[in-house]
């Protein structure tokens, strides 16, 4: 383990007068085995790092990295970094995160089990679980992939203008990508089971949630085009607050870019909706005790009661507005300077279970999965469009299954639509949480 | 060569391979890269950040049996090169612990896309004022042009691939890119418009390309959807404008002919090479060779030279795309299509450029020759199902065509259909063509591709609007 707090340190110790430096350093290790045929097909294990600096001088910024993290990249991004900052044009609201009153979370995202289970053990699950889900349904043709995966990674920040904040964290997960087939049809799907060290998961919930997935699909056909409601799968409804994520960002919101942009206040979904980030609940998979500024991070909820009511901030998009940080930082590494985001969003949950949730929509369209959210989501236009897998409900009961069908609308109706929301949370690695979520009069597009 | 045109000392290289393949591997290969990169950001007319990044390191495979064993490593010296050998080689141990030195001849790969003017050689206010010029362009183009970004990137990746069948091969890649977004604001919301420019060229590329004319391109993109009516829902004809449109084949077509999914009968491609899979207008190319496109490179990432690999020819599946894993184990040899992201990651089949060949028609004939459908003059991104073939991509800018004219501009869409359906029903290719850039994802890793076809029309597809059609 690098000592990354002394390498970010000495490098925000050295920043000029007149200017202001932070230095975000980061180090994993991963360990990623996957099973074929009974085979192991491939077992990687690496280590990676580096250090990302930020000079801010005359209100100008530069940013640089190098992937490496001996003392010298320190001393070479900051000399880049120095280097770049004339180039940027001056920008008032530039500045590094001020340390704030609030107290970070006590979170144990770090657990102990990643480093110490012997990888012949990692290689022994993923060849369980290829072997169960070889095993468990006449119907699986083919099981594509199996993989255990982990990672074990640390991150450090400190900045001249007092920040210093660190954190370690570890993920584990095991998945699984089957084809099941009838004849000459061929259905996929894909199942996991995750959690923080290997003792957490279960082979079987991995194998089985695969399993259920295709074999579900098993005879789709391409529906009759028509408007109807659609029931969310968790998973879905998790895809879709991560793309909604980037509307509630309040630098794109003041850049005019958003189509959340000038609506504080007013009603944009139905009453029963509320959403809230909260990066301080320890079930989230994105929990975190710091943001990538280094401020301790909070809860802000976002829609209360169909209410906008905020928007996210990084110290930046905060400044653009005369507001403070919702410690909403986020990096996608020592590459990249901070930008705005989401961990932990969530749809306050119900009170029906899904069982009873499809009895009251009765008849319509439960939808499994989609695809081209990037390119069928507008996150300025709200226009929506998805193309969808799943099967029609029939008096609450899954019927006939889809494919090659897309469904649409816009993302402001969609929120106004929504007519029932399940009580079965589900948090999954990425920045949303899942719950199977019911919305009306949604366009059905296939035959 | 020098030590340094080489990365690396090749004594080191070679001791690396003897290490990978002491524990009794077939196979062992040693991938070196440093890539220098640039990336100015333009947002809110005030120019963001100028930043530099700098990565360098190895990435050691070792293959034994049906096991592929990887690690990498950033210390470049002989003992960090050893130590991720011993890592990559210990899925491989057979304990056999015999010794097998290969010795490596060095090569250099011949230069396809020679940049004349090195990025590095361009001063960084150079590069700014490209941005301020296509950030003034752009909102001339239209008082309801509210926003513009824009994002200027080069980077330079010079690889080193040795293998222990004797390869020592080295590649200097450099590739710039320019995109201009803008968002336009009307009675009817916002509305976004995009384009960009990206070759594997040197900054040469603004010699040739004019940066106001990209700024513009987005700016009527965006101007045009404000009066957008929504697409229609259901099947219809639909003609595709020569260049993005290439995508569509990419998704389609090109991921399920990857060897990978044809080995595990992942790809409803699978066991049909020699069969009519496509309508007889349809030739599939992919070819890593064509000068300057951005999925181009002398070598992939294996050491293979890129070549040009027919697909599909008169609609007759005629191969698919191999790496060297693939290939060994049907004995024949790669396509040159074994790419990775980076040091960090392992190759994997990849396409390079994919396109669909010229046909015979006029561009404008086939718009006066449908009576009703949708005319798409720019596809976005897309996704495939490769078990099933089915697939949807975006359209970020397209018409209605009424009576064989383009009437009403449309809101933006996917479109949805089945990768082997819709390649029989090509009705029209025309005698036109285009490329367009584009980053493909596969298994988290992100390499960037080309794509490009000639306008053309398909009899039916299914597009994923809410009006009715």
């Amino acid at each position: 383990m690098p000592e990354l707090d002394a390498l970010v340190e000495a490098v925000a110790a050295a920043a000029r007068p007149g200017e202001q430096v932070e230095a975000y350093a980061s180090w994993r290790r991963d360990t990623d085995v996957r099973v074929f045929a009974g085979e192991i097909e491939q077992l990687a294990t690496a280590e990676s790092a580096g250090i990302g600096v930020r000079v801010i001088t005359g209100g100008r910024q530069g940013f640089a990295y190098v992937g490496a993290i001996e003392e010298s990249a320190g001393r070479e991004a900051l000399d880049a970094a120095r280097e770049n900052a004339p180039f940027a044009s001056p920008d008032e609201h530039l500045a590094l995160a001020l340390p704030d009153a609030v107290a970070p979370a006590c979170l144990a995202l770090w657990r102990p089990g990643v480093a110490s289970t012997p990888t012949a053990a990692k290689v022994a699950m993923a060849l369980d679980l290829d072997r169960r889900t070889r095993a468990a349904d006449p119907r699986i043709r083919q099981v594509v992939s199996s993989d255990y995966s982990d990672g074990d990674g640390e991150w450090a920040v400190a900045s001249s203008t007092g920040v210093r904040a660190s954190s370690r964290r570890t993920t584990s997960s095991l998945s699984v990508s089957v084809l099941a087939g009838e004849g000459e049809e061929t259905q996929g799907a894909g199942g996991y089971s995750v959690g923080r060290s290997p003792e957490e998961l279960d082979v079987d919930v991995a194998s089985s949630d695969a399993i259920e997935r295709a074999v579900r699909l098993l005879g789709a056909r391409k529906p009759k085009s028509q408007r109807l409601t659609v029931v969310l799968d968790r998973r879905v409804t998790a895809t879709l607050l991560s793309v909604l994520a980037g509307t509630l960002s309040g630098e794109e919101v003041a850049r005019g870019r958003s189509m959340f942009a000038g609506r504080l206040g007013e009603q944009v979904g139905v009453e029963g909706l509320s959403l809230v980030e909260d990066p301080t609940n320890p079930l989230a998979f994105g929990a975190a005790a710091f943001d990538a500024e280094g401020l301790a991070c909070r809860a802000t909820p976002l829609i209360e009661g169909g209410r906008l009511s905020a928007y996210l901030y990084n110290t930046y998009a905060g400044r653009l507005v005369g507001t403070a940080s919702t410690a909403s930082a986020v990096r996608g590494g020592f590459s990249t300077p901070p930008g705005v985001g989401a961990r932990a969003l969530a749809i306050e949950p119900g009170t029906t279970d899904v069982a009873t949730l499809l009895a009251e929509v009765g008849d319509g369209l439960f939808v499994q999965s989609i695809s081209g959210v990037h390119s069928g989501v507008n996150r300025v236009s709200g226009d929506f469009s998805v193309g969808v897998q799943g099967c029609m409900l029939r008096d609450g009961a899954f019927s006939e299954p889809v494919r090659e069908a897309t469904i649409a609308s816009a993302v402001q109706r969609m929120l106004l639509g929504v007519v029932a929301i399940a009580d079965d949370v589900e948090w999954l690695p990425g920045p949303a949480a899942g719950v199977t979520l019911a919305i009306a009069d949604v366009a059905l597009s296939g035959r | 060569m020098t030590a340094d045109t080489l990365l690396v000392e090749p004594a080191a290289v070679e001791a690396a391979i003897a290490r990978a393949l002491s524990g009794g591997a077939e196979f062992a290969e040693v991938f070196v890269e440093d890539r220098r990169s640039v990336a100015i950001g333009l947002d809110d007319r005030k120019v963001e950040q100028l930043s530099t990044g700098r990565d360098r390191g190895a990435g050691i495979r070792v293959i034994a049996g049906e096991t592929t064993g990887f690690a990498h490593t950033a210390d470049l010296s002989e003992a960090g090169l050893l130590a991720a050998a011993e890592a990559a080689a210990a899925v491989a141990r057979t304990g056999s612990g015999r010794t097998r030195r290969v010795a490596l001849e060095g090569r250099r790969a011949g230069a396809l896309s020679a940049a004349t003017v090195a990025p590095e050689s361009v001063s960084k206010a150079d590069k700014v004022e490209l941005l301020r010029r296509a950030d003034e362009a752009a909102r001339a183009s239209g008082g309801e042009i509210v926003q513009v970004s824009a994002g200027y990137g080069d980077s330079r990746r010079r690889i080193l691939v040795a293998n222990s069948d004797g390869l020592l091969v080295s590649d200097d890649q450099v590739r710039v890119r320019f995109g201009v977004s803008c968002v336009a604001s009307g009675d009817s919301g916002l509305q976004t418009g995009y384009e960009s420019l990206a070759l594997t060229v040197g900054f040469d590329l603004f010699d040739r390309y004019d940066v106001e004319e990209v700024a513009e391109q987005a700016a009527r993109q965006a101007l045009s959807k404000l009066t957008a009516r929504p697409a229609p829902s259901g099947v219809v004809p639909v003609v595709i404008e020569r260049g993005s449109g290439g995508v569509l084949f990419h998704e389609a077509c090109g991921h399920g002919l990857e060897a990978d999914h044809i080995a595990k009968d992942a790809s409803a491609f699978a066991g049909r090479v020699g069969q009519m899979v496509a309508s007889p207008l349809v030739t599939l190319v992919d070819d890593g060779t064509v000068a300057e496109q951005w999925g181009t490179a002398a070598i992939d990432d294996e050491g293979r030279a890129s070549q040009r690999n027919v697909l599909i020819e008169d609609g007759v599946l005629t191969d698919y795309l191999w790496d060297h894993l693939r290939a060994r184990k049907e004995g024949r040899s790669s396509s040159g299509n074994g790419r990775r992201q980076s040091y960090q990651h392992l190759p994997m089949v990849r396409m390079t450029n994919t396109f669909l060949l010229a046909g015979k028609e006029d561009p404008d004939e086939l718009v006066a020759q449908t009576p009703y459908g949708i005319y798409v003059a720019k596809l976005g991104g897309g996704q495939v199902n490769t078990a099933t073939g089915d697939f949807v991509f975006g359209m970020t800018e397209a018409y209605l065509i009424e009576d064989g004219h383009l009437t009403q501009p449309l809101r933006n869409a996917n479109l949805i259909g089945n990768g082997p359906e819709v390649l029989t029903r090509i009705d029209a290719v025309a005698n036109d063509f285009a490329m367009s850039p584009g980053s493909c994802g596969k298994d988290g890793q992100s390499v960037p591709v080309g794509c490009g076809q000639p306008t053309l029309r398909v009899t039916g597809i299914t597009v994923g609007g809410t009006a009715d059609a």
